[in-house]
């Protein structure tokens, strides 16, 4: 019983060639009163073991419902997954009974989320959260588990770690409740993590930090790391690869220097310019003209259109492709190679 | 938390006095002569009237008045009726059979109340969410007279003459705990539906809550998600209800205890308005209030033992 995850996704290595994870043309909508939520519309990205992907894109365009639907934590109904494949090393999680899924949440695949004070329970010691994880998932008795929390307290660097095992949430500052966030998380040495806006509700110094501890966490145990942020400046630093979301839909996809250099999808582009840089000072911050757009009643032809210079007519009937630039990079233009070569629409 | 005890006393004395002070004021102002009411319908002689109005101190001023009470009753005198029996020994029986009353009440409350509500929260939308919520609405909307009498019937007497099964008593207090059964169900019938809708809510608000979320990203098993995480702060607003409503439900007893006729501070309270016996209504309501603020009392240090934000503030 207790090993039938381990049965139906092999531990190592895999199948051939799959990837760590693979998302595939993932659709997730919600039933709502005021109608159908179409939230992810054919999000689909590979994590490899050791690797970091940062998922871009402003609020509401479906980073965190994608990551949702991976750890299988959503609310079913009102959420319905249509179409789409989450494989886990070859295994399509989406299809599995849910005790295998339970068995692969938290343990092989983990997720911090943004606000730490809310997603900790405040009734409990830390201590006793992070120890439930072995408890749990381990059989360790109380005790041990203790142990093993005071020894994850030390390695997320909470200072006095013995001392402060059996204090409650709310007595931890920002940044520390964070780290105890992700000391549970890492418990079980999952193979993916995912973190979604980790440090968004941190003030700046402290995100910093947090943002450092995971790629060391993640360099000493070569987990798959899935970063969903907004803040394109820390992504640069840690980031292997961007996948780039807009109205539920990747539009670009690509190693993050390349992204850097030449964006291949105008949405991308207008993020890049709307990082404030030192050299520009004065200079007028390019934002994104337009509003976001509408999941219930989404523009016809690309989703982009209302907001894109670069838009030709046919942009407003066709649907554009993930097309392929080249074996590494993608992105959802028609015309993205007017994009890549930066003349302006 | 000793000091936290300590200080919480210190601060139900005022409110101690205070009630206490409207309550006699109130009982003060009722119209007609306690001395007159206690003769009946025979004529007095003036001057026995005169003795026992200094006696009593019914000529002195109402402060002072108050000032004689309130010195006897916290050297646990509670005075005397004007027919010379102690209050506290007419009282101490009575408070008893309210209490039994009182906590039966309770207990139906909290078993019947949570488990419906955490019934109703884990089915939200399915028939059966619906029933509860339906008869919460009955329960609060017929009277308590009502519902008393038709369970006296139901109960008390149609379930033995037709099934023999003899096993509520119509009324009165001569069969131990089980006399207090139906009428403790009356007592709560109303907060019996409040408590379910509050723990309904509480529940499936908690399900919501992120770190419920959190506890199913763990790879919780769904028993321990709700049963652990999501119920231990579910419960925190129903253990403040409860404790509150201890108060209420031994104020309420009035009609229930003369439905089932049980002799309880209720019915002592009624008879003692009606024959004007200032000592006895006021010595009764001082004991409720104390209850009361002893049962909040008690709920502040329970909310603090299981909400560990409040016990570190
Ligand atoms: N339970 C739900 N019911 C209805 N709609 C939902 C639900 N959860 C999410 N959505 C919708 O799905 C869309 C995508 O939400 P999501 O949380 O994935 O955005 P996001 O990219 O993570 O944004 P943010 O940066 O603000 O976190 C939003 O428009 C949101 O309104
Ligand atoms: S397909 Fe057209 S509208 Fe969409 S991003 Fe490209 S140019 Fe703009
Ligand atoms: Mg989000």
């Amino acid at each position: 019983m207790k090993n039938t995850a381990t049965e139906v996704v092999p531990a190592e290595g895999g199948l051939g060639n799959d990837p760590l994870l693979a998302v595939d043309n993932l659709h997730v909508e919600f039933a709502t009163r005021a109608g159908l939520v179409k939230a992810v519309n054919g999000v689909s990205y590979t994590l490899n073991a050791g690797e970091t992907l940062a998922v871009l894109g402003e609020s509401g365009s479906g980073k965190s419902v994608t990551a949702q639907a991976i750890m299988g934590i959503l609310d079913m109904p009102p959420a319905r997954i249509p179409l789409g494949e989450v494989r886990f090393r070859g295994t399509d999680l989406l299809k599995l009974k849910e005790e295998a899924r339970t068995q692969i949440r938290g343990q092989r695949i983990a997720m911090i989320f943004q606000d730490a004070l809310s997603a900790l329970n405040p009734v409990f010691t830390v201590g006793w959260q992070i120890g439930e994880m072995f408890r749990v998932h381990r059989g360790m008795s109380r005790r041990d588990a203790e142990t093993k929390a005071v020894e994850l307290m030390d390695r997320v660097r909470i200072p006095a770690a013995k001392q402060r095992v059996n204090d409650y949430p709310h007595q931890f500052s920002g940044g520390m409740r964070q780290r105890i966030m992700i000391a549970m998380s890492i418990a079980l040495d999952p193979e993916v993590l995912i973190a979604d806006e980790p440090t968004t509700a941190l003030d700046v110094t402290v995100q910093a930090q947090i943002m450092e501890l995971l790629a060391e966490l993640q360099r000493e145990s070569n987990m798959g790391l899935i970063l969903i942020t907004h803040d394109l400046g820390v992504v640069a630093d840690v980031a292997d690869k961007i996948a780039v979301m807009y109205g539920g839909r990747i539009v670009e996809n690509a190693p993050v220097h390349d992204i850097y250099r030449t964006p291949g999808h105008p949405y991308t582009k207008g993020l890049l310019e709307s990082i404030p840089r030192v050299d520009q000072k004065g200079q007028e911050l390019y934002a994104i003209k337009g509003l976001p757009p509408n999941l219930l009643d989404m523009p016809s032809g690309c989703s982009f259109h209302p907001r894109c210079p670069y838009r030709q007519d046919n942009c407003v009937t066709d649907v554009p492709e993930l097309y392929e630039i080249n074996p590494t990079r993608n992105s959802a233009c028609h015309y993205w190679r007017e994009v890549l070569d930066g003349t302006d629409g | 938390m000793g000091r936290y005890i300590i200080r919480r006393l210190i601060q139900a004395i005022p409110v101690l006095l205070g009630s206490t002070f409207l309550i006699y004021l109130t009982v003060f102002a009722l119209p007609g002569d306690p001395i007159a009411s206690l003769a009946g319908e025979k004529r007095t002689d003036p001057t026995v009237v005169a003795i026992l109005r200094e006696q009593y101190h019914l000529n002195d001023p109402f402060f002072l008045q108050y000032w004689y009470y309130i010195k006897g009753v916290f050297v646990g005198d509670f005075g005397t009726t004007f027919a010379k029996v102690e209050v506290s020994d007419l009282i101490a029986g009575k408070f008893q059979v309210t209490i039994n009353l009182a906590m039966t009440a309770l207990i139906l409350e909290a078993i019947i109340g949570v488990g419906l509500g955490l019934w109703a929260a884990l089915r939200r939308g399915q028939a059966i969410d619906s029933a509860i919520l339906a008869s919460t609405l009955i329960l609060i909307s017929v009277p308590t007279l009502v519902t008393g009498f038709v369970l006296q019937l139901l109960l008390g007497v149609q379930l033995k003459t037709s099934t023999g099964f003899d096993f509520f008593p119509v009324a009165g207090v001569y069969d131990g705990w089980r006399s207090y059964l139906v009428p403790g169900f009356v007592l709560a019938g109303v907060s019996i539906a409040y408590l379910t809708r509050l723990t309904r809510t509480s529940l499936a608000e908690t399900l919501r809550a992120d770190f419920v979320r959190t506890a199913v990203a763990k790879g919780l098993p769904r028993r321990r998600v709700v049963g652990r995480h999501a119920l231990r702060n579910a419960l925190i607003p129903l253990v403040t209800y409860l404790g509150a409503d201890l108060g209420t439900l031994m104020g309420g007893a009035v009609i229930t205890e003369s439905i089932f006729n049980i002799p309880g501070i209720g019915q002592e309270l009624f008879r003692s308005v009606y024959e004007r016996q200032q000592p006895v209504v006021v010595g009764i309501v001082t004991l409720l209030v104390l209850v009361y603020i002893l049962a909040n009392l008690f709920v502040d240090l329970l909310y603090a033992v299981l909400d560990p934000r409040i016990r570190y503030e």
